[in-house]
């Protein structure tokens, strides 16, 4: 399984990449909408874990963004805001396949992205 | 005291709860005041004056009458007096003319005509023949007067000057008064002789005693040296002086009023009767005469009283009743008012806590992952000691811990206002501060965020809270019109000795020319779908009026806004002006 983290907090999405990466998931990460795009021109992920709120481009059109060239991917936000259940209630609304309020548990994220993956 | 105090309406003592929403001083105890001394003025005073009109239309009415009334009464009386005196003389005149001197000093003769003359003239009491000389030559009559000698009479004396003469009443020999009628008739040469009858006064007495006479009345007879020839009932006996004046001469019959001796105001009627030395007096009490006038007046001064009760009351009743409405619609919209000030402020501190929340998660984010690296460090791998990426990772839980505590510092600054008011504060710490809150949705949204106060502004006393309150809505109104990548600037500058004008420029989407006026009122908003209550800038201008302050915006569609605050460097808030912490508190 292949993931891409993106945050504008960079020691955020950095260490969350090498823990993921401790646990056997091939993670990279950019700081940036911009980034993540050129990343993809190059490199293909199985599932994408965004901040909704990132500088110039959101998460939410960043998210439509990549859509666009891998229809499969999967994804999964991360918010600094509310709570888990407000945002998993317009989950399918905003076409996200599971919310995640910061701060994460690594354990719950990787659960969410084997259950998203199998769907 | 204490039924005022029970009576006394809610609004008496509650002078400003107007003003602490609009800003005006509403003194209901005025309006009341006002309003019942108008409505009384408009009411009381024209029924006062229509009754005094009235009133005094009515009484010098009755008075007319009862002077025409007195008037009348004396000119009938008078005509009865004279025509029985005329009568008498008349008679007289003619057994002079229808008898010779002769006839007349015939006892029997004189005796026949004094019978006849009784059986149609009452009241003559006998008849005499007196010669030039004074002596009484014949007498008929009831009393022994033959023989009598009258020449150091008066009225022989008067009778031999003028022909005819009628005298005042007195007693003479007989001692019991009368008056007489004498007529001087000539014979040759300057020889002559008079035919005199007396006429008892009984006539008289009936004569006046008939009359009706209302309010105490008093008919009487004077001779012009004021004595009585008849009795009156009040003022003294026949032959006694009167008490009253007596009236100056007036061929006509005349009316005046005047006071008794006592004091006791009369009403008198008189006339002088013609050829005798009798004025008629008829004397009326006023006071009697006034009776039903006075059941009248008191009829009107009661009406009046009750009249003036009822209007009072209905007043009194009506003003505090409107003006209670008035107080407890104001109080209500007051409480209202600060309900939404406090709603609104409430629905502030969410959007603040959501962004807190967001600001704060971030770095516990970076916390959290940091801890789980370490952990991870020693599960998954060997070596640990000297490992710099381990001690990078303790710097980045550092420095996440520093991020978190500056934003929870920065939280209480915020919320600090509610327990303090006037303080000496740096504008500019107050907009950056503001501006911590906001400046990640700027960079979210590539919104650049100008800040320019130069150094000459000095620090400012005034209210940290509402000033952040104020900038907090002004920034966020001016971000609500902003589009991604638009921008803001915060200029500060200095406006003369005792001002500071701070303007918020942005170049959003402007308000159209219609709203502008509409912009600072109540639920005045265009962003209602988007959840905006239309208080925000209602709130914001008194606020801004409550630290001495103004508020002012230029806008044009399309291309920005300029909100300008204008600030006292010292601003004047009262001692108890902070009712927000009060109500936040309770």
């Amino acid at each position: 399984m292949r993931v891409l983290l993106v945050d504008d907090e960079k020691e955020l999405v950095s260490t969350l990449a090498e823990r993921l990466s401790f646990r056997g998931i091939d993670a990279e990460w950019t700081v940036s909408a911009a980034d993540a795009l050129k990343l993809l021109e190059t490199q293909s992920f199985d599932i994408a874990v965004l901040d909704v709120k990132l500088p110039k481009i959101s998460g939410l059109q960043l998210k439509k963004k990549m859509q666009e060239k891998y229809p499969a991917m999967k994804f999964i936000f991360m918010t600094g805001h509310g709570s888990e259940e407000d945002f998993n209630a317009g989950a399918a609304e905003t076409g996200a396949d599971y919310y995640l309020v910061k701060p994460v548990k690594i354990e719950a994220l990787i659960e969410k992205m084997n259950e998203v993956l199998q769907k | 005291m204490k039924i005022l105090e029970k009576i006394k309406p809610e609004f008496w003592d509650d002078e400003d709860i107007g003003a602490k929403v609009s800003g005006g001083l509403s003194n209901f105890r005025r309006i009341w005041q006002l309003t019942v001394l108008l409505t009384l003025v408009v009411t009381v005073f024209p029924l006062i004056f229509m009754t005094l009109v009235n009133y005094t239309a009515m009484q010098a009415s009755a008075k007319a009458e009862i002077l025409l009334h007195t008037s009348r009464l004396v000119s009938n009386t008078r005509r009865t007096v004279s025509f029985f005196l005329e009568e008498r003389r008349f008679a007289l005149n003619f057994i002079i003319e229808d008898n010779n001197v002769e006839e007349l000093k015939d006892p029997f003769r004189l005796g026949a005509i004094l019978e006849n003359m009784k059986k149609g003239l009452s009241g003559v009491a006998d008849l005499g023949i007196i010669d030039s000389s004074g002596m009484q030559r014949n007498y008929v009559g009831p009393y022994k007067l033959g023989g009598k000698n009258y020449s150091g009479q008066e009225w022989f004396k008067e009778v031999t000057e003028q022909g005819v003469y009628i005298s005042d009443i007195f007693l003479g020999f007989r001692n019991i008064p009368h008056l007489v009628i004498a007529i001087k008739q000539r014979l040759a040469g300057d020889s002559f002789y008079v035919l005199r009858a007396s006429v008892d006064i009984e006539r008289f007495k009936e004569l006046l005693s008939q009359l009706e006479l209302s309010g105490m009345g008093d008919a009487f007879i004077i001779n012009h040296r004021g004595i009585l020839q008849t009795p009156s009932r009040y003022h003294g006996n026949v032959l006694e002086k009167i008490s009253l004046p007596v009236p100056k001469f007036s061929a006509a019959t005349e009316v005046f009023e005047t006071r008794t001796s006592e004091g006791i105001p009369v009403i008198v009627g008189y006339a002088y009767i013609t050829d005798t030395p009798f004025i008629l007096m008829i004397v009326k009490q006023q006071g009697e005469l006034m009776k039903p006038w006075y059941k009248t007046r008191t009829k009107i001064l009661w009406f009046l009283g009750a009249s003036i009760t009822v209007i009072v009351f209905v007043i009194l009743g009506g003003a505090t009743y409107l003006v209670n409405r008035i107080h407890r619609a104001e109080r209500n919209r007051a409480m209202i008012m600060h309900k939404m000030e406090y709603s609104n402020k409430m629905a502030s501190l969410g959007r603040l806590a959501a962004g807190v929340a967001h600001e704060i998660n971030n770095p516990l984010a970076i916390i959290s992952e940091k801890a789980g690296f370490i952990k991870d460090m020693f599960t998954f791998k060997d070596i640990y000691a000297k490992d710099q990426k381990l001690l990078d990772t303790a710097d980045c839980i550092t420095s996440s811990v520093e991020r978190c505590a500056a934003i929870t510092r920065r939280l209480l600054n915020f919320a600090r206002h509610t327990d303090v008011s006037i303080q000496t504060l740096d504008l500019k710490t107050v907009i950056l501060e503001v501006l911590g809150f906001m400046g990640k949705e700027a960079e979210y949204r590539s919104i650049s965020v100008s800040v320019d106060v130069p150094d000459d502004i000095p620090k400012i006393r005034s209210d940290r809270g509402k000033l952040q309150e104020i900038f907090l809505n002004v920034i966020n109104n001016a971000f609500a019109a902003l589009n991604d990548g638009g921008s803001l600037d915060i200029t500060v500058k200095r406006q003369g000795d005792s001002l500071v004008s701070l303007s918020f420029a942005d170049n959003g989407c402007g308000i159209a020319e219609a709203d502008i006026k509409r912009i600072f009122e109540p639920f005045f908003s265009t962003k209602t779908q988007k959840g905006g209550t239309g208080l925000g800038l209602s709130i914001t201008y008194g606020l801004v009026k409550k630290i001495g302050g103004r508020i002012d915006v230029q806008s044009q569609a399309g291309k920005g806004t300029t909100f300008t605050v204008c600030l006292p460097l010292v601003s004047e808030e009262k001692e108890g002006g902070n009712t927000d912490a009060g109500i936040i508190g309770g």
